[in-house]
């Protein structure tokens, strides 16, 4: 014991250690531990659920084209646990963005960005914007049916913006169309830059919460509590825990009856398709319609910025202290009014695909297509051509036999990439001509033979062939 | 009760706490990497590889020959998500009782593809001049073993062969990959 002590204590004398963890675990929280304040650490716990899963996932995932579809089918369809960690991924994503509002609201209704609290609610909004990102960046990477024509819609969008929109699209896609270059800035942006975003801005709103200080019930002044404080260990670690566990419990259950599913693969010249965003972009997709040509700028663009500009600046439009939402009518009819708007957009949404026969036996083919996909046995996938001899030149093709023929393929690998034993011979013919090559086959340098090379006596012709082979690679 | 026993029975209950908590943290993510664990490991629990038979030629033309005949026959591999396709040279040969055997062109000392001489009656290894009869057998130079045989089967009355690679410089036909 007293060993164990000791470690501890030379491990703590090193790192301070136990002092971070009692900073960390005794914040003060005014008025005590309650229920109304698990959503900040339940985002964040969701979130490392999303980067492990996400770690996972890249372990056989392509983010190309042509592999991307059937990596993920093959994650879902093939791999132990691929379908369930998926589906946890996926999922997670909506509980991100369930989450986040719930998150807001809390914050908003209780008032809690009031009070010296700007940068926190700045930062907040930040990391709103990103874990959109997220989401919209994610969509694409199975490239599927829903995945290609949302992202299509979605990167229409930015061409909207006045000015530079064009541009922003080309940006966004790698060029005018949407393909195998969209799919990989998407994947590095989904990856790499907005996580890396995400963990500094986590840490920046952590810290910045942390200097505020928790806010407190809504009678709490936001400056100077005074009701008594309670440490954020135990009571607030048990109900944040007991939180995380029912949410990771309600993800793991959706994933496990109800598997993420993954429709057929893109396909670019399918004019029936009927692209529908994922549930939370629904609002949205349904208020772009009624924006038509000129006018939707003003729809698309600046209402949306107007609106998430106010919402960023509400902690310096409103500097009252009073918290109690009752007291503050303005500001909490505004947001319920905005909150009922979004669900009402859900809802014509909803009515205008149902309501129109058309469309609801599109969306029903839609998903009748991806339930057939669901069951079919995984395929692997067959190469694109046969790496037999390279079409066209003869004299290649015949060159290629020699060069199986004579065994070069043992030491410098099929098609000359290189092997253990041997170097690679691709763009060899930059570096010598074809004459210098059929000498040193004919007679290897002491250095060729030293590694194994053996020389090759081929008639005139034979010879010729397998130097245009390897003219080839 | 005094200040001190007060502390140090709220030490105490906190740290128990610390445990209980830690232990169960321990508990659901030792539940929770399971799937993770399942995942990494899938492809050392289940074959990921698969070599499909490749077709050589129509018995009745094989069984003709002489002497040894070189065929290349395509090879289709399942390597995880993806198919690939390679052309190998093989060896159609008879055993010693006179049936027929496919033979792997590559010689068992290093791996280079050793090549029927007809004048010689032999396969030779162009790399450092192993020699095999006709029915593979090793009779001279530094190889091992004899050349391998493939497994081979007879469906619709053409010869089909599982194209494989053995392991190098050793006495006995191991299989790799």
């Amino acid at each position: 014991m007293s060993g164990g002590r000791s470690l501890f204590g030379w491990f703590d004398r090193r790192t301070g250690l136990d002092g971070l963890l009692r900073e960390t675990l005794d914040e003060p929280i005014p008025g005590g531990a309650r229920f109304a304040y698990v959503f900040g650490s339940a985002l964040l716990f969701i979130f490392v659920s999303q980067v492990i899963t996400g770690v996972f996932l890249a372990l056989y995932y392509v983010p190309s084209s042509d592999h991307a579809h059937t990596t993920v089918a093959y994650i879902t369809k093939a791999v132990a646990s691929g379908s369930f960690l998926r589906s946890i991924h996926a999922y997670g994503s909506s509980a991100m963005v369930i989450l986040l509002l719930l998150h807001v609201t809390q914050t908003f209704l209780y008032g809690a960005y009031k009070g010296r609290r700007e940068l926190l609610w700045l930062s907040g909004c930040v990391l709103f914007g990103l874990t959109l990102c997220m989401a919209f960046t994610g969509y694409l990477l199975p490239w599927d049916q829903k995945a290609y024509f949302a992202t299509a819609v979605g990167t229409n969008i930015a061409g909207e913006v006045p000015f530079i929109g064009a541009w922003l699209k080309s940006l966004m896609r790698g060029g005018a169309d949407m393909g195998t270059l969209t799919l990989s800035r998407f994947f590095v942006a989904h990856i790499l830059v907005v996580p890396a975003a995400i963990f500094g801005f986590v840490a920046m709103h952590v810290y910045l919460f942390r200097k505020a200080g928790a806010a407190g019930p809504i009678s709490e002044h936001p400056v100077a509590p005074t009701l008594p404080a309670e440490p954020f260990y135990p009571k607030q670690v048990i109900v944040d825990g007991a939180f995380a566990l029912l949410i990771i419990a309600i993800l793991a259950t959706m994933s496990h009856f109800m598997p993420f599913e993954l429709g057929p693969r893109a396909n670019p010249a399918d004019a029936h398709y009927l692209p529908r965003p994922e549930w939370y972009y629904i609002p949205i997709f349904q208020w772009l319609k009624y924006w038509p040509g000129s006018l939707s700028f003003i729809g698309v663009v600046a209402i949306p910025s107007l609106v998430a500009f106010f919402f960023a600046s509400l902690p310096f439009l409103d500097k009252r202290m009073e918290r109690r939402p009752w007291k503050r009518p303005v500001a909490v009819t505004v947001y319920v009014f905005i909150f009922l708007a979004l669900f009402g957009l859900g809802g014509l949404s909803y009515r205008s695909d149902h309501g129109d026969p058309g469309y609801e036996a599109q969306l029903i083919a839609q998903a009748k297509a991806t339930e057939e996909f669901m069951k079919e046995p995984f395929e692997a996938e067959s190469p694109a051509a046969v790496v037999a001899a390279p079409a066209g030149d003869p004299l290649v093709a015949q060159g290629s036999k020699s060069f199986a023929a004579q065994s070069c393929n043992a030491c410098h690998g099929d098609g000359g990439v290189g092997g253990p034993a041997g170097t690679a011979l691709t763009g060899i013919h930059q570096r010598f001509d074809a004459d210098h090559l059929a000498t040193l086959l004919k007679s290897p340098t002491p250095k060729m033979t030293a590694g194994g090379m053996q020389p090759l006596d081929l008639p005139g012709d034979e010879m010729k062939a397998l130097v245009a082979y390897l003219g080839s690679l | 009760m005094s200040h001190s026993d007060t502390t140090s029975l709220a030490t105490t209950r906190r740290s128990y706490l610390g445990w209980l908590i830690g232990l169960c943290g321990a508990a659901v993510s030792a539940v929770l990497s399971v799937p993770l664990v399942r995942f990494t490991l899938f492809p050392l629990t289940t074959k990921t590889t698969e070599t499909k038979w490749s077709d050589v030629g129509l018995v009745a033309d094989l069984q003709s020959s002489a002497s040894p005949l070189t065929r290349t026959v395509t090879v289709e591999q399942v390597d995880g998500w993806r198919k690939s396709v390679s052309e190998k040279i093989v060896y159609v040969s008879k055993d010693t009782a006179g049936r027929l055997q496919v033979l792997s062109a590559v010689c068992p000392h290093l791996g280079c593809s050793v090549q029927w001489q007809d004048g010689k009656k032999a396969f030779v290894c162009p790399c450092h001049s192993a020699t095999f009869d006709t029915n593979g057998a090793c009779t001279g130079g530094p190889a091992p073993r004899g050349l391998d045989t493939l497994a081979a089967k007879v469906q619709d009355g053409r010869l089909m062969v599982r194209y494989q690679y053995f392991r190098q410089l050793v006495k006995t036909k191991e299989v790799i990959g």
